[in-house]
């Protein structure tokens, strides 16, 4: 494509993908459109660098500030401060081409297949808006494109699927056409935000392993956004963990799911039922409360006024910095001081 | 057993009549619920859980062609009910239900209390004060402090909300409650404690339910006994032990081995294929197409079999005792 | 199968769309038939009235409604010298031309007119022409003689002297049962003979009496002789013209307004709501009357006016609640996503969404207009050459209509503007539980 010039960083290039540096992204709460009546924290100061290739995971629970985390990687949301980097260039000073040509680069597979596709368009149209969108003007080309990604996410025959509506389709035969969709530009990220929350179990599966086969075969970089931790541990490399607009944790899959640092995390996983008779004989630990409104967090450890370890005077006065408690395995955690 | 079983349903059919046909949604159906047990009724979407579920409290549509077979509370056939008798002698008096998304329906304008306490004043008949009363007691029952009563649904976190609808379905102390996807639309950390609730109501109170769920996982924080449901039918009925240590039916084997799981290092596998058209179901068994252990046999319709440990399961390779 | 083609497939299953797309079939083959047998310029000339209608009796009904009743109202007879046995007698320097006009009269009723319309050619001296009225019972009146000038009318119905003498205006008087007091007519064998003397060898002359009666086609005449045909017939291609131009007007603009106010939010959103606030609290008719007195009253500025002031209507806030739920649509994130710009989602995904939903409204919006051009036109604020259902109505109020028992004066043109809207309004609600299906029963 003609307009390769700041879509994030394609193969071959050293350094990160994308760079995302003490990244806020905030969202001002107005009454009657003038009336300033704060900020809502989505995206409250996070770093972190995605390598090439590589898959993570952000997990969270609702409300953590993942999604809108996602929507600005995408360039969807402007960042209130810090920067995100892709090939050197920060996303804010980017012009308007620019950031269209950025867009491109970066796909986007959402949580509910049937609201990410225009009811009113057939898939055929479906495909084609993106390209459209992005100059390609031979009908011929649109087709063959079209026909090759619908068969890279195993939607065949295309004959049948092109001339179909969204609502004729299965919730997987959907969230098929949209991942199709997010690859038609080539892109060098996908940002998947809860893409099977919505499906069905024996569905989920199937989904998981075609995004993964996909990545592995395309050499992407995965962005997948998820609240359930029992799905992650096969489909990324590294998981942050999310709570109230911060990273809280962060480590390799494994290492997190043995071996979980920060207390919100271990609650997290002591929440998740693996499938066994016994769950039912016993209540499951669950810290008390909700997550806090992220239009009034709390001080410092945004965790703290939940957390059975809280220790006064430290915890709700100073924000953690991220220990390492173990190798590459980063927690934001007084408990490691 | 001396007693009759809570609920006893026999060969529960229900269709609808729609533009495209006949929906077989529940194609014979038998069940049974004991006092004081929880029963998890697993399967995918578009199975016939829910339509089941409604069947039970004949909370129909209109378009309803075939209703049928016994459905028996205590051992009273209630298929026989005028809607007047079924609505004041078993509708949220003996069976109440939180629907799915229930949560979303709550009516925005009403304060929660009133909602809570409204089956009361209409079943029952109640002033508004003591149902009120009634509503604050059942609110600390599941985890709501009382204050909660006098505000608006959209005060209320997902979590809060949830609680609010699982008060209404048991602030009349019905015997059995039907919960549809109760956590489906909520997080991890809440729906464990939703999970928590219902487990002490259960021992607490002895209530039984009956949980429609797609997800294994949240099905076994609760299951006494598990029905799975494939295409309209209840293909294995087991206790949970054996339904989550020992999976008989072909299904629910593949169902257990595509459940990712926290502490389990092989990958899990999916199931290939789809369920079939519930417009002309197949005559034979309903999963062959999909089953990895096919056999001539199965293009006959087989019959619940009967395994020992009072398990039940709908598949010929069990003919004559356990294979 | 497409949705569009589906809801078009459901669309047969209501009668009451089939019955409505039917009224709508006939008033538009009623419009192209119009077109077609009338050209526009011809039908201006017509509706300006004089000369082609002077066959025309005054004020006369529907032929068809008194048969209905009963009736045997006299129609217009027109007898052409062209037709008589002429005889001719020469002298020395001109000749005597006696033209007998004879006619049968079959009704009992009497005629509403009589007029005499003379034709003559002469270089410098004006034939003269004295006539007799023959009635069937033998009995001869004379009614007098005058010179007569190139084209003349003789209005015996006006003649004032003839009426003093004869007891009763002309048309009366001259087909009156004798001795009956002008109760009824006297059917039989009438004539009028014009005995012309012309002065000149090569001066011709030629005449055509009218007798004109008191029903007229299937519409009826107006004060000015008009065949109300012609407006009811050109009245329906403007009328759905105005109707649909106005619908489409102002449904699109409003539409891509209210599209763009919420999609951009913030200030432009806050305008756009500011300015329909205000525009829904200017009242439009009589704004459209200032227009009108003021400055033209052509119906296509009128029909510019009401898409002006319709643009910033009710329907912005509607269309607004309907827009705004689907900002945040996941499939408009995702075209966001991919680089779309505004321009294309606002026209692409935002609109077609709502499109649906737009069309019944839109459909039932047709009529509204119709009849708002009906009322302009009632208020005396038509379009001034143009023949529409409302400028029938407007002169049948001004010459007091109902009160002289012209009722078809009135009803034609009513059941016309009831008929579109009938035909409108049963498609567009049959679309509306087609498109909006939380109004369909399940």
């Amino acid at each position: 494509m003609s307009e390769s010039a700041f879509r994030p960083a394609s193969a071959g290039t050293s350094g990160p993908l994308l760079s995302v540096r003490d990244l806020h992204t905030w969202f001002e709460l107005r009454q009657w459109g003038f009336l300033r009546l704060g900020h809502v924290r989505a995206v409250d100061g996070v770093t972190f660098d995605l390598k090439r290739g590589e898959s993570v995971a952000f997990v969270g629970e609702s409300g953590c500030g993942k999604s809108s985390l996602a929507r600005t990687l995408l360039g969807l949301h402007r960042p209130t401060s810090g920067e995100v980097v892709s090939e050197g260039r920060s996303l804010g000073t980017l012009s308007g081409s620019e950031l269209k040509a950025y867009r491109a680069g970066v796909g986007y597979v959402q949580q509910d297949p049937y609201g990410a596709l225009p009811p009113f368009m057939n898939v055929r149209r479906i495909l084609a808006e993106p390209m459209i969108v992005h100059g390609i003007r031979s009908r011929e080309e649109r087709e063959a494109r079209a026909r090759q990604v619908l068969e890279e996410v195993r939607l065949s025959p295309a004959d049948e699927i092109l001339p179909k509506f969204p609502h004729m389709l299965s919730g997987g035969q959907q969230q098929r056409v949209v991942i199709a969709r997010a690859l038609l530009l080539e892109p060098s990220l996908l940002i998947a935000d809860e893409p099977v929350s919505m499906l069905d179990a024996s569905v989920r599966v199937e989904i998981l392993n075609l995004l993964h086969s996909i990545q592995a075969k395309r050499n992407l970089t995965l962005a997948f956004i998820t609240h359930d931790l029992s799905t992650v541990r096969h489909y990324a490399n590294r998981i942050f963990v999310m709570y109230a607009g911060r990273i809280i944790e962060q480590a390799e899959v494994n290492d997190l799911l043995e071996h979980p640092q920060h207390p919100y995390t271990q609650a997290l996983l002591a929440a998740i039922a693996d499938p066994d008779a016994d769950n039912a004989k016993h209540q499951r630990d669950v810290p008390a409360g909700e997550p806090p409104s992220l239009l009034n967090p709390p001080p410092a450890c945004r965790f703290h006024p939940r957390c059975p370890h809280f220790m006064a005077g430290l915890c709700d006065e100073e924000d953690p910095p991220d220990f390492e408690p173990r190798r590459r395995h980063w927690s934001a955690c007084w408990l490691h001081r | 057993m001396a007693r009759a079983p809570l609920l006893q349903v026999e060969d529960l059919k229900l269709s609808y009549r729609t533009e495209r046909g006949i929906l077989h949604a529940v194609d014979g159906v038998d069940l049974t619920l004991n006092r004081g047990e929880a029963l998890v009724l697993l399967g995918e979407s578009g199975c016939g859980k829910s339509s089941l579920a409604k069947a039970l409290l004949r909370l129909l549509p209109r378009n309803v062609d075939t209703f049928s077979g016994r459905v028996a509370f205590d051992g009273t056939d209630t298929m026989t009910y005028s809607e007047e008798r079924f609505r004041r002698e078993v509708r949220w008096v003996r069976v109440s239900m939180v629907m799915q998304a229930a949560m979303n329906a709550l009516n925005p304008v009403v304060k929660v209390g009133e909602q809570v306490a409204e089956p009361l004043r209409v079943h029952q008949g109640w002033s508004s004060e003591r149902a009120f009363a009634r509503a604050e007691e059942v609110f600390g029952r599941v985890g709501i402090a009382g204050d909660f009563l006098r505000r608006y649904p959209f005060e209320l976190s997902g979590g809060m909300r949830q609680r609010a609808v699982l008060a209404m379905a048991l602030v009349t102390e019905p015997d059995l409650v039907i919960l549809d996807e109760p956590t489906s639309a909520l997080d991890v950390l809440t729906q464990a404690s939703i999970m928590n609730v219902l487990k002490r109501i259960k021992q607490e109170h002895g209530t039984s339910f009956i949980l429609i769920t797609h997800d294994v996982g949240t099905s076994s924080e609760i299951a006494d006994r598990v029905a799975l449901m494939y295409a309209g039918q209840i293909v294995e009925q087991s206790d949970a032990g054996s339904f989550f240590g020992d999976p008989a039916h072909p299904y629910a084997k593949l169902l257990m081995s595509s459940v990712p799981r926290l502490h389990q290092r092989e990958k899990p596998i999916h199931i290939g294929g789809e369920p079939p058209s519930m417009f002309e179901p197949p005559s034979g068994c309903r999963f062959a197409d999909r089953c990895p252990s096919r056999f001539a046999r199965c293009d006959e319709m087989p019959p619940p079999l009967e395994l020992p440990g009072d398990r039940r399961v709908r598949c010929w390779l069990f003919e004559g005792g356990r294979r | 199968m497409s949705p569009w083609r589906e809801r078009l497939r459901q669309l047969s299953r209501y009668p009451s769309a089939i019955a409505g797309m039917g009224m709508i079939a006939v008033l538009v083959a009623i419009a192209i038939y119009a077109v077609v047998a009338i050209p526009y310029g011809q039908a201006l000339e017509l509706w300006r009235g004089g000369e082609p209608w002077r066959l025309n009796p005054v004020n006369a009904g529907p032929v068809w409604v008194d048969r209905l009743f009963g009736g045997d109202m006299p129609r217009t007879i027109v007898v052409d010298s062209d037709e008589a046995e002429v005889e001719e007698e020469r002298f020395d320097g001109g000749r005597m031309v006696r033209i007998p006009l004879e006619f049968d009269y079959e009704s009992t009723g009497f005629p509403s007119g009589i007029n005499l319309f003379v034709r003559s050619a002469f270089e410098e001296s004006e034939p003269f022409v004295r006539m007799t009225w023959h009635r069937p019972d033998g009995e001869e009146i004379q009614l007098g003689g005058r010179a007569m000038s190139r084209q003349d009318r003789v209005s015996f119905s006006q003649d004032w002297t003839l009426e003093r003498r004869l007891g009763e205006v002309a048309h009366v008087a001259l087909f009156a049962v004798p001795d009956e007091q002008f109760e009824r007519a006297q059917p039989g064998e009438y004539g009028l003979t014009l005995d012309a003397i012309l002065f000149e060898e090569d001066a011709e002359i030629a005449a055509e009496l009218v007798v004109y009666g008191r029903v007229h086609g299937i519409a009826g005449t107006d004060h000015q002789r008009r065949d109300l045909m012609v407006a009811l017939l050109w009245g329906t291609p403007v009328a759905l013209s105005f109707g649909l131009l106005a619908a489409v007007g102002t449904t699109i603009t409003t539409l891509i307004i209210a599209a763009a106010g919420v999609w951009y939010g913030r200030w432009v959103d806050a305008v756009i709501q500011r300015l329909t606030e205000v525009n829904m609290i200017l009242p439009l008719l009589p704004i459209l009357v200032m227009v009108g007195t003021l400055y033209s009253t052509s119906i296509w500025l009128m029909l510019g006016v009401v898409i002006a002031l319709g643009i910033f209507s009710a329907g912005i806030k509607m269309y607004r609640a309907m827009l705004l739920p689907m900002r945040e649509a996941p499939y408009i994130e995702a075209a966001r996503a991919y680089g779309a710009g505004n321009a294309r989602i606002i026209l692409r995904y935002m609109i077609p969404r709502i499109l649906p939903v737009l069309i019944p409204t839109f459909v039932t919006l047709i009529p509204t207009f119709v009849f708002l051009e009906a009322s302009l036109a009632l208020l005396g604020l038509g379009d001034p050459v143009l023949p529409t259902w409302g400028k029938v109505l407007n002169d049948a109020q001004a010459q007091s209509a109902l009160y002289h028992g012209f009722y078809y004066w009135v009803i034609a043109p009513a059941v016309l503007l009831m008929f579109t809207g009938l035909g409108f309004a049963m498609l567009g609600f049959a679309l509306d539980r087609i498109f909006n299906p939380r109004l369909r029963a399940v």
